[in-house]
């Protein structure tokens, strides 16, 4: 059984803080489809187009019938374990500091048999059920885990690894005013987290639910992602315990480029949506990469709450989501520059959410709450990309069936 | 119709020398092979332009292939090979130099494999050993071979009730051959309570089921029996070879290899049988592949290794001697001269010059390889068997 994991003592001040190392990370680039995979939370192997043997380790040509054409597929996660073995010494560093370690082997329903991480809470030989998650070296894993939930299941050191709990860690929230900020404190309070420190711009200037998060405890702390003196300042405070960073602060207007007169809205649009996130990431990116193996309470995760029609334009919000593009695409850059510490970058698109700005848009619309679900969960798997919603989840298939054909459909093309 | 093999009529094994083992080395493979291919020569009193075929096996030559090793160590081969399949290098470079003096394509082969061992070379061969094995187990636990041996070892026991004592047995017999080899790494006696309580490395795998990584080479030479009695080099015969990679994939775990493929063959070419072996050498990396040999080359039935052993006595002087140098186990593991370790100990046995190893008249010799855990499991299998001449 897993024990609960303990909130931990306060730092020693005098300790030296722990170096990142990461797990071997190179991949072949077939294997990195298990990757792809991983980053949502999808259990999925290749299969042969032309046979349809379940291939795995991943492949470049069917090892049944030679075909080069292997899918990448969904596929039955439960499997058996034929053995297993704790691994006490190795000469990888990374793994030399969380010895000991379990692995086995896994006869999976799906046909292949895998090498695999072991839940501690899995029974010799007994029945799992695989996750694909992302380690911390951002490369996609194979973890069995037991059938059904056991206590404390997610405080499993070896699957604390893969994932950012939220549990016993602290959390930016960089935007108090978002509408949402409440909804995304409650759940992540929910979730066990230690500490919840919200940015505050403007604070002289009312907004309806400050109260709703000093009632959660939340506290409230002056900083506007605009200024980036304010950023450096809290940074400056907070930086060195900030666990997880959520940045959902967002300006938006409606309206494409022609609905617009001038470039007033595009130019707050960028300084808020992408230079937000770039002032944020330089003030506090380098101090939590310093603190990303710091124990219980390690620095662990960065999530951006960006609109899915940063994939996929459409004129109603045309500047905005521009301005999400932007911020989408640095999302990749951030990612790959805080991957040597074995932070992640999580960004969770979302279709139109339930505010002011929207206000005019038929539903499904996601609602604070939904959201602030999908953000906690997303960290609870440890994924990079979240799809939240209906509309969002709908979107994101058409853009992987055919991006010029998404286009035309969102720009009136179709009948 | 399959058809009938040739055998290895009129192709000799001498030459056999093995350059003394070291833990770690400040020198290269190159080196290493070249004192090793300088020692066989010797032996036979030839001189580097008088071979024309040259086999090498090494992990650790990189950015250099066996073709710059001809102009490195002055060669001028007309026929040259490379075995990428450790274990088993031994009795692959065996056959393929063994048919190419039977076809005329070369007339004295020179079989070398060396590697050296410096900090952190263990590291990094493993870093980059397989596509399979970067993709799919290394980032596992980084355990590497103990790892995926733990694993077979693990299942073994359940599948066949063998307990770590039957290993334990093989590794106590091997340490009290390796004492009588001089130049084994391993100095000190092995006993059965050291062995079961040693430090746990990968459960249920200890600190003696392990080799340990050294620096080192083996060598030996391929040609025809005229040329061999014109030298008056003391020679063997190869009775009999196979080789298989890739065998059983439907096996979920590796319970068996590719020598029960190919076994009776084996030994209707040899025209003889398991019970007609003077002594044993098996691939010895841990000491349930040695268990998994003496089972599928035909010793006794699949799981029966542990009683089929309880009833032996491994060490030279016994009824069953095996691994005589001390194997891998206690005389160390020189990278891919870990496949050849078994087989030019077998040829010094066979030819009567194992000095303080020797099995008392020694004529048939049994010699097994296996090599290369891609993934999950070792993919090269190969055996031989070697008569007096």
């Amino acid at each position: 059984m897993t024990d609960a994991l303990r909130p931990p003592p306060k730092k020693d001040p005098q300790k030296r803080t722990v170096t990142p190392t990461l797990p071997p990370a190179l991949r072949s680039r077939a294997a990195l489809g298990l990757s792809a995979a991983a980053a949502e939370g999808r259990f999925a192997l290749q299969s042969c187009a032309e046979c349809g043997a379940v291939q795995y380790p991943p492949r470049d040509a069917c090892s049944r019938c030679l075909s080069t054409g292997l899918r990448w597929r969904d596929v039955d996660p439960g499997g058996t374990l034929l053995a297993e073995t704790t691994i006490r010494t190795t000469v990888d560093v990374y793994f030399r500091e969380r010895m000991p370690w379990r692995t086995g082997s896994v006869q999976l329903d799906a046909g292949p048999v895998v090498i695999a991480h072991v839940h501690g809470d899995v029974t010799p030989r007994g029945r799992v059920r695989m996750w694909n998650l992302l380690d911390r070296a951002g490369q996609a894993v194979l973890v069995a885990m037991p059938e059904g939930r056991t206590p404390h299941m997610e405080d499993d050191p070896q699957l604390r690894e893969m994932t950012a709990d939220p549990k016993h860690r602290r959390i930016l929230i960089a935007d108090a005013r978002n509408p949402n900020a409440p909804a995304l404190a409650r759940a992540l309070k929910d979730a066990g987290a230690a500490m919840l420190i919200a940015g505050e711009a403007e604070g002289w200037r009312p907004y309806p639910h400050r109260d709703a998060l000093a009632a959660l405890g939340v506290d409230l702390q002056p900083m506007d992602v605009t200024d980036t003196a304010s950023v450096k300042k809290l940074a400056g405070e907070y930086g060195g315990k900030t666990d997880i960073l959520i940045n959902n602060a967002r300006f938006m207007r409606p309206g494409g480029v022609l609905a617009r007169g001038d470039t007033a809205f595009a130019r707050n649009e960028i300084e808020v949506n992408y230079l937000g996130l770039m002032r944020l990431a330089q003030a506090f990116g380098p101090a939590m990469c310093a603190r990303a193996q710091d124990g219980v309470n390690s620095a662990a995760a960065w999530v951006n709450i960006l609109t899915v029609e940063a994939l996929s334009n459409d004129p109603a919000y045309g500047c905005f989501n521009a301005s999400n593009a932007a911020a989408l695409s640095l999302s990749q850059s951030l990612r790959a520059e805080f991957r040597g510490a074995g932070l992640r970058v999580m960004n969770v698109l979302t279709g139109p959410t339930e505010d002011d700005w929207y206000q005019p848009l038929p539903p499904p619309k996601v609602g604070h709450a939904a959201l602030a679900r999908s953000v906690v969960e997303g960290l609870q798997r440890g994924l990079e990309d979240v799809y939240c919603g209906d509309v969002a989840k709908d979107l994101v298939e058409r853009f992987r069936r055919d991006p010029k054909v998404l286009e035309r459909e969102r720009t009136g093309g179709t009948a | 119709m399959a058809r009938r093999r040739q055998g290895y009529d009129g192709v000799v094994l001498t030459a056999p020398v093995t350059v003394p083992y070291q833990r770690y080395s400040i020198d290269t493979a190159h080196f290493w092979i070249a004192r090793a291919l300088r020692a066989t020569l010797d032996a036979a009193g030839l001189k580097p332009l008088d071979i024309d075929g040259f086999s090498v096996a090494s992990f650790t030559l990189f950015p250099d292939t066996p073709v710059g090793l001809t102009q490195h160590l002055g060669l001028c081969p007309r026929w040259l090979d490379t075995i990428p399949m450790g274990g088993a290098s031994g009795v692959v470079a065996l056959r393929r130099a063994a048919r190419a003096v039977q076809a005329g394509d070369a007339d004295i082969v020179a079989c070398v494999a060396g590697d050296t061992n410096q900090i952190d070379s263990f590291r990094k061969l493993l870093s980059s050993f397989s596509r399979f094995a970067m993709d799919a187990s290394y980032p596992y636990g980084f355990g590497g071979p103990n790892a995926n041996f733990a694993l077979l070892t693990d299942r073994y026991m359940t599948e066949f009730n063998a307990t770590r004592e039957d290993f334990g047995r093989l590794c106590v017999a091997q340490r009290a051959n390796a004492l009588r080899n001089p130049h084994a790494v391993m100095k000190k006696p092995l006993t059965m309570e050291e062995y079961l309580t040693a430090r746990p490395i990968a459960d249920p795998i200890a600190l003696f089921d392990c080799v340990m990584p050294v620096a080192g080479a083996e060598a030996f030479l391929v040609m025809t029996e005229d040329e061999a009695a014109r030298r008056n080099l003391p020679f063997a015969r190869i009775a009999g070879a196979i080789e298989r990679h890739n065998a059983h994939v439907d096996d979920p775990i590796q319970l068996r290899g590719g020598w029960t493929m190919d076994r009776d063959e084996l030994w209707d070419m040899a025209a003889c049988a398991p019970s007609d072996m003077d002594l044993v050498q098996t691939y010895d990396d841990y000491p349930v592949i040695s268990l998994m040999q003496i089972e599928d080359l035909g010793f006794c039935d699949k799981g029966a290794a542990p009683d089929f052993l309880r009833d032996r006595d491994l060490t030279i002087d016994g009824d069953f001697p095996h691994n005589t140098s001390g194997g891998q186990l206690s005389a160390g593991q020189a990278g891919a001269a870990g496949g050849f370790i078994g087989l030019v100990e077998a040829i010094r046995q066979v030819t009567g010059q194992a000095g303080p190893t020797q099995v008392k008249g020694a004529r048939r010799a049994l010699v097994s390889g296996f090599g290369m855990i891609n993934y999950d499991r070792g993919l090269c299998t190969g055996a031989a068997v070697l008569e007096a001449a």
